[in-house]
């Protein structure tokens, strides 16, 4: 178990660079480029100690390779049994797709700021999710669908680039098994492809289009992920829905190299990512300059 | 605060006494073009050598607490077949280091240091190793044209030191802030300080004052920081940095980092090292995928100051920069602090 607010440095660091032992034991390829990575954390007890809110992120350590954060993908119930949905997209991730299921990487964490699930029960929830912004958004939307019957109405407005990019697939029929509303939409169709053609922010003017207005801006939480693009024209179409900032939950990326509040790679303004974020109400947001 | 006082030529035999420890003082390292002395802290071999006098060093002493390079871990790989691992860490800090010498910019600096890396969550026992075997002894300064420490409100300094000196005529006025310094005085010829020098230290701090030429206007620079964000004077200044991420390496409290792995030519063990970084340099806020949150020279010269000027002052109500203006020395494109500040607070006012 990690102990905090440690006073000794020696016993300090033990929990600074500690990384608990994990193997990856399965991987299953979302599309070309990203797979799930189901990792264990090795030691029983410290599987079962490892608590995480949705939302948090931890370190992935390959030994001799390099460490990286990456977001939660699986439900907090799960504990130290985690799903991350990675992208192969640089050195470390690179090794990681090579090595696949097996692997002994190293786990530290979990860190930063979560989406507060718990304060949303009784309202709306909107998940919106821009690319990969799905991975992150996966955990609150299990956390949610655990106690599916505390929430009312919960939709998903996801965009992608094109129907293959599309993530987490096989999963679509239990979340909508679980009433999830599910409107996708991609920016370039391929063959075979019945859904809309457009942009993500389109989905959002219809879903908040189709329901009563006065009902969406009082029982709406919503929840934000995706590449910078998409948050100012999200969020802005949900503040003019009338949705409380307050209410409006993004997950910010930055550049890591610790999660710890150390290396300031991920400082924007007085806040560091991984310590006050990554997730920020948008009030939050719009305070930090070049936030989004 | 305790004060003592204790003859100038006493103060070879506090050295001596300390010397069993390594000793990091000021030092003569050569001379610039103008044939004048260029000081830097390094490791002390007798006092003779110390220049206690020193205007400033070229570097800060960041480096003795927070390397430029250090290793975080190692790892090491048996040869079993198993794909295991494990994993070492050392804080590498190996003995008591004594400095002998600081000014107060630098003692605050770390002070400052201390807030990011000891408060908080997860407290950095790299640094706070260092820190805890660390016996300082703060010594008075002569303010350089350059300093504005006064602005920045870093000219004294209250706590983070075990003795602080300054010289008054024939001896030494001392402020005794450890017990560890309490002990040492009592094995010098050591005297409680008379009116005479009470008055003598008071005028020493007044004169002091006057002799600062650098200054900074402070007041109200977080909201004009946030006012001026878009001002085109960013882009001036960005057009002159050359993105070399010197201020960061001699900045006393700069402390970010990036971190590299590397394996041994043999594939048995494995290192990760963190290296100081500069947000200067272009690839600070760049992520997998390929994007860089601040691509432009401007925009990272901008972060540099709102972290420093605003982002901490916000977190920590004081601001990161000491004053100390060696990121001014030291820039091959002659960006100073005063300089910069200056033109941002003008640009609002010049419409």
């Amino acid at each position: 178990m990690m102990i905090h607010h440690e006073k000794d440095p020696a016993a300090a660091g033990a929990q600074f660079e500690y990384s608990y032992q994990a193997e990856i034991t399965n991987v299953y390829p979302l599309t070309s480029a990203e797979k799930l990575y189901q990792v264990q954390i090795i030691d029983p007890d410290e599987r079962e100690g490892f608590c995480f809110q949705p939302g948090q992120f931890v370190m992935l350590e390959a030994p001799g390779i390099g460490e990286a954060p990456f977001s939660i993908s699986s439900s907090p119930i799960r504990h130290g049994d985690l799903e991350l949905c990675i992208r192969a997209v640089g050195r470390m991730t690179h090794f990681l797709d090579r090595m696949g299921r097996g692997a002994i990487v190293g786990i530290s964490g979990p860190f930063g700021t979560n989406f507060p699930v718990e304060k949303m029960e009784g309202e709306d929830i909107l998940l919106i999710a821009g690319g990969l912004g799905i991975a992150p958004l996966r955990s609150p939307l299990l956390a949610v669908l655990e106690n599916r019957s505390r929430y009312q109405r919960v939709d998903i407005l996801y965009g992608a680039r094109s129907p293959s990019e599309l993530l987490f697939v096989y999963e679509y029929a239990v979340w909508r098994q679980f009433g999830v509303g599910l409107d996708i939409i991609v920016d370039q169709a391929e063959e075979g492809w019945p859904g809309p053609v457009g942009r993500l922010t389109e989905l959002l003017q219809q879903r908040i289009a189709g329901g009563v207005a006065a009902d969406f801006k009082q029982r709406t939480s919503a929840i934000v992920c995706g590449p910078p693009v998409v948050f100012r024209f999200v969020c802005d179409l949900l503040i003019q829905a009338g949705v409380p900032m307050e209410k409006i939950f993004v997950s910010l990326e930055r550049r890591m190299h610790c999660g710890r509040g150390k290396c300031c790679r991920c400082n924007i303004g007085s806040t560091y990512t991984c310590l006050d974020g990554p997730v920020f109400d948008y009030w939050s947001v719009l305070n930090l300059k070049e936030a989004i | 605060m305790l004060f003592k006082v204790f003859p100038k030529e006493e103060l070879s035999r506090l050295y001596t006494l300390l010397a069993p420890d390594r000793i990091i003082g000021p030092l003569t390292k050569g001379r610039d073009q103008h044939g004048h002395p260029l000081y830097d802290f390094a490791v002390s071999r007798n006092f003779a050598e110390l220049r206690l006098d020193y205007g400033q060093t070229l570097h800060s002493l960041k480096n003795f607490f927070l390397p430029y390079r250090e290793d975080l871990c190692s790892f090491s790989f048996p040869k079993d077949g198993s794909g295991n691992w494990h994993k070492e860490v050392d804080y590498g800090a190996f003995v008591p280091l004594v400095f002998f010498g600081l000014h107060p910019c630098d003692i605050n600096a770390l002070n400052k240091l201390d807030k990011v890396l000891l408060e908080g969550r997860y407290p950095n026992p790299f640094y706070g190793a260092k820190r805890a075997k660390a016996f300082i002894i703060g010594h008075s300064c002569t303010p350089q044209p350059f300093c504005f420490c006064r602005s920045m409100g870093t000219d004294t300094v209250l706590r983070g030191f075990d003795l602080f000196l300054t010289p008054l005529d024939e001896v030494y006025f001392a402020e005794i802030a450890s017990s560890r310094a309490f002990h040492l005085l009592e094995q010098l010829s050591c005297r409680e300080p008379n009116d005479h020098e009470h008055r003598r230290y008071r005028q020493q701090i007044t004169t002091r004052e006057s002799l600062f030429e650098a200054q900074v206007e402070t007041s109200d620079l977080t909201k004009i920081l946030d006012l001026e964000f878009q001002a085109p004077v960013w882009q001036e200044w960005g057009r002159k940095c050359l993105s070399c991420g010197t201020c960061a390496q001699v900045c006393p409290t700069c402390y970010c980092y990036g971190v590299e792995e590397k394996v041994d030519m043999d594939f048995t063990r494995a290192h990760k090292e963190k290296m100081l970084y500069s947000c200067n340099l272009l690839d600070f806020a760049s992520v997998s995928g390929g994007h860089n949150f601040r691509p432009q020279s401007h925009t990272r010269l901008k972060y540099r100051y709102y972290h420093k000027h605003r982002g901490f002052v916000e977190a920590f109500e004081e601001s990161l920069c000491v004053g100390c203006g060696r990121c001014g020395q030291s820039c091959l494109a002659q960006i100073t602090v005063p300089e910069v500040i200056a033109s941002v607070r003008a640009s609002g006012g010049n419409e």
